[in-house]
C-alpha cells in the first residue's frame, strides 16, 4: 500500500470565489489579493484527531439533543445520512461531522437572530457526530424552514443545514451547506449562486432516500460529503516532514 | 471509448454565515446543549513551552471588525510536533494543538492562550520558523481562508523561513508577524488580520 501523500490540488473553479457581488456581504469581505499557493507541508497534512470520547451518543439526535423530557421539537421528521468519502471514492473514517441549522419554522437559537418566527422550546439546532470505519455518519431533526435575510430586499434562504467536516489534514477542513431537492428558492438563492458550476450546487442538493426512510416516523435525505483525496507516493520516498 | 478518470469532486464550499456559533460554539449563540465544547483549550496543562496569549481583531475593507468571524488554530506543540498519528515524535498528555475561537459581538476582538510552538520541520528538510495555522470563516467568506502567524521575536527564523520565503513582495511579509507586547508578566502577541486594503493580510491557497 503506497504511503499517503499530499492533497490534490483544490479545484477552485468549483468552489465559490471570493468576490460574488450579489451576496452583498462577500464585496468588503472579500481578500483581492490571490492566495499564495502552498505545497503541503506537515502544518497542511496533519490535522486536529477526535474520539468518541470528545462527543455524546445524543449529540446527532436534534429531535432528542435539547427537548425538554418527554418532548419534541416541531417539524417534519427527518433523517440526513451519507458518508464522507475523498476523491478517490474512500471512505474517512472516524472524522467529526457538526451540523447547524434553524428550526421548522426558519428561526435560529442565536441571540442575533431577531427572525419573528417563534423559537422552539425543544429544539437547540446543533449536533455532531463521528463517522464510522466505513466513513458513514447520519443525523436526525427536524426540516429547516426558509428565512428571510437582507441582502435583496425580498431574499429567502431555501432550507438548510450547516455542515462541518475535518478530514485527516487541516488542508481538507471544509465547512458547506446541504439544500433540499425540489426547494424552489434554491435557484434564487444568491449565496447557493456563488457557485457558478450547477454541478456543484446538484453536489449540494440531498436527496429523498425513501429506502432509508422509517414508514409511519421519519423520512431520509441522502448526502454524501466529499474531502480533497490525497496522492499515493509511488514515486517520492523523500521525507519531507510529513 | 476513451478511458475515463472515476475522481470524485470536493463538495463545494459555502459560507458558515452569521449563526456559526449554533454549531461550533452554541454557548456564543446562547445556549447551553453539549457536556463539552470542543476547542476551548489548545495545549492543556501538561503542554512544556512558553504559556503565550494571542490577540486580534478581523478587519474588513471598509476598516471595520468583522464581528462574526470564527477562527480555528492549528499548531504543533514546543518541539515543534503536531498532534497527529503521522507526525513522527509524540507530544504531551493533553495537547491537541487545535482551538475555536470567537468574537465579542461587541467589538469583534478575539483572543485565545497557548503555548508556543516550535520550529517544525517542512518540505525538503527545510525547518519552518514558529508559527499557528487560522483558518479563517464567516459570513461573506464563501471559502475558508488560511493563513499563518509568525512570531516578531523570531526574526532570524522568520527570515529563514520557506514559506515566508514563497511571499515575493517583501513588505507583504509583516503582515503574518504577530507584535509582542507583554502586559502584566503575561506574553502577548497581537495578531490583527485584513481582508483587504493596504496591508491585506497574506491568505494561502493550501
Ligand atoms: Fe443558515
Amino acid at each position: 500500500m503506497p504511503k499517503p501523500g499530499k492533497f490534490y490540488q483544490r479545484d477552485r473553479e468549483w468552489h465559490p470565489p471570493a468576490l460574488t457581488r450579489d451576496y452583498k456581504t462577500s464585496v468588503t469581505r472579500a481578500p483581492q489579493y490571490s492566495p499564495i499557493s502552498l505545497e503541503n507541508s506537515a502544518s497542511e497534512l496533519t490535522g486536529p484527531v477526535f474520539g468518541q470520547n470528545d462527543i455524546d451518543p445524543i449529540d446527532n439526535d436534534l429531535i432528542r439533543n435539547y427537548a425538554q423530557p418527554g418532548e419534541m421539537p416541531i417539524g417534519e421528521r427527518i433523517i440526513v445520512h451519507g458518508k464522507v468519502l475523498d476523491e478517490n471514492a474512500r471512505p474517512v473514517p472516524n472524522t467529526l461531522v457538526e451540523v447547524w441549522q434553524a428550526n421548522a419554522g426558519g428561526r435560529y437559537r442565536h441571540k442575533k437572530d431577531t427572525y419573528i418566527a417563534p423559537i422552539d422550546p425543544n429544539f437547540g439546532g446543533c449536533g455532531r457526530t463521528m463517522t464510522d470505519d466505513d466513513g458513514y455518519y447520519y443525523f436526525r431533526t427536524v426540516k429547516p424552514g426558509a428565512y428571510p435575510w437582507r441582502n435583496w430586499i425580498n431574499s429567502w434562504r431555501p432550507g438548510h443545514i450547516h455542515i462541518s467536516v475535518f478530514g485527516t489534514g487541516f488542508a481538507q477542513r471544509l465547512i458547506t451547506q446541504l439544500y433540499f431537492e425540489g426547494d424552489p428558492l434554491i435557484a434564487k438563492c444568491p449565496i447557493v449562486n456563488t457557485i457558478p458550476d450547477p454541478r456543484a450546487i446538484e453536489q449540494l442538493t440531498a436527496r429523498l432516500d425513501l429506502n432509508a426512510s422509517i414508514p409511519l416516523d421519519t423520512i431520509a435525505y441522502k448526502f454524501d460529503i466529499v474531502l480533497r483525496g490525497r496522492r499515493s507516493t509511488l514515486f517520492e520516498n523523500r521525507l519531507e516532514g510529513n | 471509448m476513451p478511458q475515463e478518470l472515476d475522481y470524485l469532486k470536493e463538495t463545494p464550499s459555502q459560507t458558515a454565515g452569521p449563526y456559526v456559533h449554533i454549531g461550533l460554539a452554541p454557548g456564543a449563540a446562547g445556549f447551553d446543549i453539549y457536556r463539552q465544547e470542543l476547542g476551548h483549550d489548545i495545549a492543556g496543562p501538561n503542554a512544556a513551552g512558553d504559556r503565550i496569549r494571542v490577540e486580534g481583531i478581523v478587519i474588513d475593507g471598509t476598516g471595520s471588525p468583522v464581528k462574526d468571524v470564527l477562527l480555528e488554530v492549528w499548531q504543533a506543540n514546543a518541539a515543534g510536533i503536531y498532534a497527529h498519528p503521522e507526525h513522527p515524535g509524540e507530544v504531551e498528555d493533553g495537547f491537541r494543538g487545535w482551538g475555536r475561537v470567537i468574537t465579542d459581538f461587541e467589538t469583534g476582538e478575539w483572543a485565545f492562550e497557548t503555548i508556543k510552538p516550535g520550529p517544525v520541520m517542512g518540505r525538503d528538510g527545510r525547518m519552518m520558523a514558529p508559527h499557528i495555522n487560522l483558518w479563517i470563516v464567516a459570513r461573506g467568506i464563501n471559502l475558508g481562508l488560511n493563513t499563518r502567524l509568525y512570531f516578531e521575536d523570531e526574526a532570524d527564523a522568520n527570515a529563514r523561513d520557506p514559506v515566508m520565503n514563497l511571499i515575493e513582495w517583501e513588505r507583504r511579509r509583516k503582515t503574518l508577524i504577530a507584535t509582542r507586547s507583554d502586559s502584566g508578566g503575561q506574553q502577548v502577541y497581537r495578531f490583527d488580520i485584513r481582508l483587504q486594503g493596504e496591508d491585506e493580510t497574506v491568505f494561502f491557497d493550501i
